[in-house]
């Protein structure tokens, strides 16, 4: 395609395919824009804001303006971290609309053969299948064992990529080996008395690279007197897909998803990670054009919960001794658990009520940290503007200690604490970790 | 397109990165908050301090270009919708607040700052400023300025116009005039202040603004009157102010508001009554706790079904927040909200509720009534579709 007909191309998907009740639903009042971060971090530029996203969407859509780089721009620079949702009194589905947006865009753009390449390497040769993010989680461990991470970090090797992505490099976590990735249990008991029976879903980075962190979140509901079931066949939720304009992926994973879950008799599906329980109770929407998976879709979208909502609702944090040395604790919340989840006050229960912590909240917790899925790594420069403002806040909480729900969130407040050089003096941990932790 | 070499001058005077005349960058400068209105205009520019304010305004007069002076976009009456093209200007660079006078009670701002940033920092001080419209969450003081803007707290504390002392402004000649100043007694000569309050940016470009404070009220009540009868709700809002007292606060909310400001907010609004009454009031304890008991009392004399009272300031806050969102709360029935600001004398705020319902039945529209009942100004409020050229009509 000619970058005419790119433009032309892209234009009639917004007027074919843009949901029009959806965008009108905006009046425009404009109470959304405090709450965005690229609208604050660019100082207050309205072009990166949700109202104007919305109008650039609509213009371009109803042909009042052509789809060009400044219009690519400002979508782009968008987190999607849906702060902007819980906030409209309107209820205008911004989610929804950046993701057909970006699908549209996705589908008809141009991109750098190169680009395109490793799109198409990420998108469908790695994150679908669990196998191949084993191995390369597995080369990273045979990184990391080998000495060679040493080697590397010493010949100063890193210092060639952008300073972010140098310093991303130390904080990746110790990663399990192949072995144990391989050998994964399919079926838990409660620990005493069952109290409910609850399919577990992985996700492919949390099996992967963080899989002592679901190990973790296993024991704590194993404790709380879940009967746990972790089906084999379950995937990548989609979300980096449908949050990149790999909308037809997403569904692919979606379906697969939903009949790995749907035949256990499971009264909760739980997850650990606020990015993918997002997308996996938004299925529904992903799924609402197809007859044959709508209902299915919604049945599953219903048990979805993140699993420290399920330790509230089963009084874990009565019946448990929780107890750790003394340090200040905040936590950060992940977006998508808070804005799209709305789960916000069970993780905060949960930490208030472990003895011998202070609990402490820092300013805008509900705001995001600049990770966003890939954000960090395809918009480095406002991701990191972002980051230092958190860092500000956290470094003002005064904590040892920074909670997250999500592994994004958990690397970018990693870089964050490396970055303010604060390695000795700060850690940043996810929250299940902390929990079992406080347990032991 | 502006001439090339108004462009350049422009340009000379802000910098590259302060001038932006893109498709994109103007579309977003296109709208505000007001239904169908939108207009592109030419050229977007934000200065950095007030001589380049004027340097740009000498230029725009010089070649005739229509400059729109524009805050957070959120007026309701196309106030900055560049419906003649021209330049866009903004004060994104000029949000700083200069000083809070703690000796005369007086706090001095730039234009950009943010209402809630300005009442949370004399708050800090133990000040007040009242002037709180719906939106100030991110409407900015020249906005309320120009509007002169009013909210919740207006019955018993006024509007913006009652609390700006002293302006500077950039007349469209360029020159730059100081008007007022800290005084509490300004009485000499004509008074330029108020002419500029709520001139919608026709007159002049203001610059810079000295607001008065107030000390901060020591506590405050707030409470829910719950009606089955619109009229009787009316009633009791001319009876409350009929028995002398004066509240912080005096809110209507009819059932079709309430349902959809509920459906946002959830803080446990009833939606099974007619029509709610919203109060506060603030000062010494006594005071309040004795005008909360006697407002309740009027009220169930005229035939409120029920009285709450606020049990904690988070409950009483939750209650006002959820009222602020009422105008955009509607817009989740239908696409379009065309918005009435129509004010009786309080004493015939009965007769206005019957009258909108007389209307809503006559040309068969849904009118969604709130407002500042204490203040005999109500927004009947028609939820419609732009789309639909017959309903327009009507409403
Ligand atoms: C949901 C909602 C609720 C609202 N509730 C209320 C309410 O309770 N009470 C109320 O009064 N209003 C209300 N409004 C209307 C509006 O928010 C107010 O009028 C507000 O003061 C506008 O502020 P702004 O910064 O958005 O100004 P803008 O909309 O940007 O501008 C308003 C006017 O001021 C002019 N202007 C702005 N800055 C300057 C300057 N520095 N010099 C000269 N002229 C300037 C503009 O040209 C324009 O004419 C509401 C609006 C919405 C969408
Ligand atoms: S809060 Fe909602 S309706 Fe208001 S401008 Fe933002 S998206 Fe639009
Ligand atoms: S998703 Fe986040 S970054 Fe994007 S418009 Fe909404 S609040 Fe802003």
């Amino acid at each position: 395609m000619t970058a005419l007909e790119e433009k032309y191309a892209i234009q009639t998907g917004f007027r074919e395919r843009m949901d029009e009740d959806e965008l009108l639903n905006c009046m425009r009042c404009g109470f959304c824009l405090p709450a965005c971060p690229t609208y604050i971090t660019s100082g207050y530029d309205e072009a990166q804001s949700p109202r104007g996203r919305i109008a650039l969407m609509k213009a371009v859509r109803d042909g009042m303006i052509e789809w060009d780089d400044d219009v690519d721009r400002s979508l782009g620079l968008c987190l999607g971290c849906r702060a902007c949702e819980p906030v409209c009194p309107a209820g205008v589905k911004y989610g929804h609309l950046l993701e057909e947006a970006r699908d549209i865009i996705q589908d008809y753009k141009n991109l750098s053969l190169p680009v395109n390449t490793i799109r198409k390497a990420i998108f469908q040769g790695l994150f679908p299948h669990q196998d191949r993010m084993q191995t390369v989680t597995g080369l990273l461990g045979f990184y990391q064992k080998s000495g060679l991470q040493t080697i590397v970090r010493k010949i100063g090797f890193m210092k060639l990529f952008p300073v972010h992505l140098a310093s991303m490099e130390q904080i990746l976590p110790k990663v399990p080996s192949k072995k144990d990735m391989m050998n994964r249990p399919r079926y838990l008991e409660p620990a005493g008395e069952k109290c409910a029976r609850v399919g577990f879903f992985s996700g492919c980075l949390m099996e992967t690279m963080f899989m002592d962190t679901n190990n973790s979140t296993l024991k704590l509901l194993q404790l709380a007197g879940c009967e746990i079931i972790i089906p084999k066949d379950q995937s990548c939720c989609g979300a980096l897909h449908g949050h990149s304009g790999e909308k037809q992926g997403s569904i692919e994973l979606a379906k697969k998803n939903i009949q790995a879950f749907e035949e256990l008799n499971v009264d909760y599906i739980i997850t650990n990670a606020g990015g993918c329980g997002a997308f996996l109770i938004d299925y529904h929407h992903l799924l609402s054009g197809d007859p044959e998976w709508a209902e299915r879709a919604r049945q599953f979208t219903e048990k979805i919960k993140d699993f420290t909502e399920i330790l509230v609702d089963l009084d874990f944090h009565k019946k448990a001794e929780l107890k750790l040395d003394h340090q200040i604790v905040t936590y950060q919340d992940s977006c998508h658990l808070r804005n799209v989840m709305k789960t916000f006050s069970a993780p905060r229960l949960l930490l208030s009520r472990i003895n011998g912590i202070t609990f402490k909240e820092m300013k805008d917790a509900g705001s995001c940290c600049g990770s966003a899925g890939i954000y960090n790594i395809v918009e480095p420069e406002m991701s990191m503007r972002i980051l230092d403002t958190k860092m500000g806040h956290t470094k003002a909480s005064c904590a040892d200690t920074v909670v997250t729900a999500n592994p994004g969130c958990l690397l970018q407040m990693k870089l964050g604490i490396v970055r303010e050089g604060m390695s000795d003096q700060m850690e940043a941990v996810h929250i299940a970790d902390l929990l079992l932790e406080a347990v032991q | 397109m502006l001439p090339i070499e108004v462009k350049k001058m422009i340009v000379s005077v802000v910098g590259h990165e302060n001038f932006d005349d893109s498709k994109a960058g103007c579309l977003v400068y296109s709208y505000d908050a007001t239904p169908q209105f939108q207009a592109m205009p030419h050229a977007v520019v934000s200065p950095r301090d007030t001589a380049e304010i004027a340097s740009i305004v000498k230029i725009c007069s010089k070649y005739k270009i229509p400059l729109v002076p524009r805050g957070s976009g959120t007026n309701l009456c196309a106030g900055t919708c560049p419906t003649h093209g021209g330049i866009v200007m903004l004060f994104k660079h000029m949000n700083k607040i200069l000083e809070i006078d703690e000796e005369n009670l007086t706090v001095t701002v730039q234009p950009g700052v943010i209402t809630q940033d300005l009442i949370l920092a004399v708050e800090e001080k133990n000040l007040f400023y009242p002037p709180d419209p719906s939106s100030m969450k991110i409407s900015t003081i020249g906005g309320n300025i120009n509007e002169n803007s009013g909210g919740l707290r207006g019955l018993k504390y006024g509007v913006t116009r009652d609390y700006v002392m002293a302006l500077e402004i950039i007349l469209p000649n360029g020159d730059i005039i100081r008007t007022g100043g800290k005084l509490a007694k300004d009485v000499a000569g004509y008074d330029l202040t108020r002419l500029f309050v709520g001139s919608e940016g026709t007159l002049g470009i203001i610059s810079e603004a000295t607001l008065k404070l107030i000390p901060m009220p020591e506590t405050k009540q707030t409470m829910l009157a719950l009606y089955q009868d619109l009229e009787a709700a009316a009633k009791s809002v001319s009876k409350i102010i009929a028995h002398k007292i004066i509240p912080a606060t005096l809110e209507f909310l009819d059932q079709p508001t309430l349902e959809a400001v509920e459906d946002f907010a959830k803080v446990g609004l009833p939606t099974n009554v007619k029509a709610v009454l919203l109060i506060e009031q603030d000062g010494p304890p006594d005071l309040v706790e004795k005008h909360i008991s006697l407002i309740a009392e009027i009220c169930r004399q005229n035939e409120a079904v029920s009285v709450q009272i606020a049990q904690n300031e988070v409950e009483a806050n939750a209650l006002m927040t959820a009222r602020r969102s009422a105008l955009s709360a509607l817009a989740r029935l239908k696409p379009t909200t065309i918005l009435e600001d129509a004010t009786v004398p309080r004493s015939e705020i009965a007769n206005m509720v019957r009258a909108i319902n007389e209307i809503a039945e006559k040309y068969n529209v849904n009118i969604c009534t709130f407002g500042h009942a204490g203040d005999g100004n109500l927004h009947p409020t028609c939820p419609t579709d732009s789309r639909n050229q017959e309903e327009i009509e009507r409403v």
